[in-house]
């Protein structure tokens, strides 16, 4: 019998959510399981090993030597999935971009600031070729479970190329627009079933840019009366620091 | 002491038995040395690097020094988590986002960053919340606390204590166990669900209340769960009872700190209590979270009244234990748990303890906004915005959270204090490892891993939340390893 595929999981500057979703699948995760040998998955389980085909990597690097680590496990990998916003478009961490160093440092440390060296959030294909994501802000677990599927099939996975408001409708949701707010299903990737809309929220944008996404259009739409241009910026920047959309 | 140290080998060659056939693919160990000379052929120092202590949240290691003659000279805990800067992200960031960021600090601790965090926001902007939405916030809590406890106890310390890997060899071994714990928790998950909307950063909760409500028949299925949860829990405490000869036995004294209340086991809210000193208002946090830092320290300590404290489900068992609900009471009894408990490995029986509690309160929560029908309300909004600060804090799985946030004129975040729990422990994992040193001598590097990694595991440390964390190594070590050891010609 050919041997099972072996995947492992890493994880960067990021709050682990993502694999947490993945425990959550119970007994979905078993049936995964069953097809593939887990070499690595430090958040549940002590062992480790470098021979592996798949790796999932969750969160952003934020440091010099976070590279160093990411590209060995790029070297040693067939195939590398950005597992979460951290790690898929650098999400919230970017968040600290738009800050002086100094001053989120010494926000934070105080007169310890100069301990510790950082460096602009990223996502990981800044630093290394990434061959399939699954994006989300925590991931969904079904859609991990379908990427990995493929992945395992040798296929290249299929992630949403219509934006969220094509599912929001489905959904049966009010436009946020209508309501007199704001939203980025316009300009997010959907898949996740406009959940945080459905919840009574908005879109923050945490499954990054659908292809093709149109910002000059989504700027004149968000910029309307008795929305401040900070609100825009705000909400542009939440998760989507790293894109060409933030302001 | 001395005795224990003795026992532990014999113990240990039990276990390694039993993983052999359950993981032969594995390492035996699970240290994966980079840099080892073989051992006994190469005099010199020897020095033992293991990548990350597995089975936590997030990165930490345990650095030992070991003289020629087998000596434990020093044990030191390190955090070389990747500092992320949330109090800085929140600057300048508006009222009703900023739970939403904080949220992202912690995948296990979502729910609890969020509340704590939105009654600072409600404190400090004004803003009154219905009694309907304390209970369902306080439900949203219990269905986190249980979901973390259930994950710790089955998933990250059961293994540890059958002497193998991981859970998944114990899914042959104890099927029924695993099966009851994994049953348990598929409750919890979906009980925070149907509470929350969803598990991790959630979308309901906002400041004033929430924007979508469980229904009736939401709230039934939930009561139905929990209730069907119990004998589960039951047989998960039965079970551990006959497990208890396997927690090391080691005790020191400390502080203990967590919420009180005159009237609960308190979670949700309440006053700052301590073990050796006076209760204070949660304004006051600073005061007793006192942040300081060593040179030889990775991460930053905090003390009160002594040289660390100790915060988690064993300080508030030995806060409150009298307010247990009468089936928590009984399994802390089953357990052999007294208040005034100073074994550290026995946070994880606690965290069982409190379980039971969490799902009988649950249910006479659900049972009252059952009675009192579901409203559905408009979130409360700020009366009139203007500057002001405002401090919240909750018990989450690992101990109390403080969140203090000071606003300006427009609602947006002036400044931003977060204290983590994990990082309130780290002194106290230092000191106990220091007490723990003389029972260390002689012993092998696998049971110097086991016995080391166990006792920070108890802790259930989530270092992806020590927002605050240091590492003051920086660079120059590459430290990534945890129970690193170095051994002295």
């Amino acid at each position: 019998m050919a041997r099972k595929p072996r995947i492992a999981f890493f994880d960067f500057a990021g709050c682990e959510g993502d694999q947490l979703q993945i425990a959550n699948l119970e007994e979905r995760l078993l049936d995964i399981l069953g097809h593939v040998e887990v070499v690595s998955f430090r958040e549940v389980a002590t062992g480790h090993s470098d021979d592996y085909d798949v790796a999932f990597v969750e969160g952003s690097i934020t440091r010099p030597e976070d590279e160093i680590r990411l590209k060995e496990i790029r070297k040693n990998a067939k195939i590398l999935v950005a597992l979460g916003a951290c790690a898929a478009i650098g999400g919230i961490n970017c968040l600290k971009n738009f800050l002086a160093e100094n001053v989120y440092r010494e926000e934070v440390y105080g007169s310890s600031a100069r301990w510790f060296p950082t460096y602009a959030a990223r996502p990981l294909k800044s630093v290394v070729k990434v061959d399939a994501e699954v994006p989300g802000c925590p991931i969904d677990p079904t859609e991990f479970a379908r990427i990995t599927k493929e992945l395992l099939l040798g296929r290249t996975p299929w992630i949403a190329d219509f934006p969220v408001c094509v599912e929001c409708k489905q959904a049966g949701n009010v436009c946020r627009y209508e309501m007199g707010r704001m939203c980025l299903g316009i300009i997010t990737r959907a898949g996740c079933k406009a959940a945080c809309v459905s919840q009574g929220a908005h879109c923050w944008g945490c499954r990054g840019l659908v292809p093709g996404a149109n910002l000059d259009a989504a700027r004149i739409v968000m910029d309307r009366p008795g929305t401040s241009r900070k609100a825009i910026q705000d909400l542009l920047r939440f998760f989507l620091g790293d894109t060409g959309a933030a302001l | 002491m001395a005795k224990t140290a003795a026992q532990a080998p014999a113990k240990k060659a039990g276990k390694t038995a039993a993983k052999a056939p359950a993981k032969p693919k594995k390492a035996a160990s699970p240290a994966t040395p980079v840099s080892t000379p073989p051992a006994g052929s190469v005099p010199g120092p020897k020095k033992v690097r293991v990548h990350y202590l597995t089975r936590v949240e997030g990165h930490g290691n345990i650095t030992v020094d070991v003289e020629a003659d087998g000596t434990v000279s020093t044990c030191r805990w390190e955090v070389p988590e990747a500092p992320r800067f949330f109090e800085a992200m929140l600057v300048g960031r508006d009222y009703a986002d900023v739970h939403h960021i904080v949220s992202r600090i912690c995948g296990i601790c979502a729910i609890g960053h969020q509340l704590a965090s939105l009654q600072a926001t409600e404190d400090a902007l004004n803003i009154n919340v219905s009694e309907q939405t304390h209970l369902l916030r306080r439900l949203a809590l219990h269905g986190e606390n249980l979901q973390s406890h259930l994950l710790h106890i089955a998933y990250l310390v059961l293994p540890d204590l059958m002497g193998v890997d991981s859970i998944l060899p114990l899914a042959q071994t104890h099927r029924d166990v695993v099966l009851k714990f994994i049953a348990a928790r598929r409750v919890s998950n979906e009980f925070s669900r149907l509470i929350c909307g969803r598990t991790t950063h959630p979308q309901r909760m906002v400041p004033g209340g929430f924007t979508m409500f469980p229904t009736t028949e939401e709230l039934q299925s939930v009561r139905t769960m929990l209730k069907e949860t119990l004998p589960n829990l039951d047989f998960a405490v039965d079970f551990f009872a006959t497990l208890l000869d396997r927690f090391p036995k080691f005790e020191r004294e400390t502080e203990y700190v967590g919420l009180v209340s005159p009237s609960e086991y308190a979670m949700y809210w309440g006053e700052i209590g301590s073990s050796k000193d006076e209760r204070r208002p949660v304004r006051q946090y600073r005061n007793i979270s006192r942040e300081y830092i060593i040179p030889t320290s990775t991460a930053k300590w905090t003390k009160n009244m002594g040289e660390s404290y100790m915060v988690g489900a064993l300080a508030r068992f030995n806060l409150n234990a009298e307010h247990l609900m009468p089936g928590a009471k009984a399994a802390a009894k089953k357990l052999g748990l007294k208040k005034g408990c100073t074994n550290p490995y026995m946070i994880t029986v606690a965290q069982l303890v409190e379980c039971v509690h969490t799902v009988e309160e649950s249910i006479q929560q659900v049972e009252e906004l059952l009675a009192r029908g579901i409203r559905e309300e408009a979130p409360a909004k700020p009366t009139s915005l203007c500057a002001g600060r405002g401090a919240g804090a909750v018990e989450v799985p690992r101990g109390i959270l403080f969140h203090f946030y000071e606003y300006d004129d427009n609602g947006r975040i002036f400044q931003a204090d977060c204290v983590i729990p994990t990082n309130q422990n780290h002194g106290n994992i230092q000191k106990d490892l220091d007490a723990l040193v003389p029972q260390l001598s002689g012993l092998s590097e696998k049971e110097l891993e086991l016995r080391l990694s166990m006792l920070v595991r108890a802790y259930d440390p989530c270092i992806s939340c020590s927002t605050h964390c240091i590492d003051a190594r920086g660079l120059d070590t590459g430290a990534r390893s945890l129970v690193r050891i170095n051994r002295k010609k």
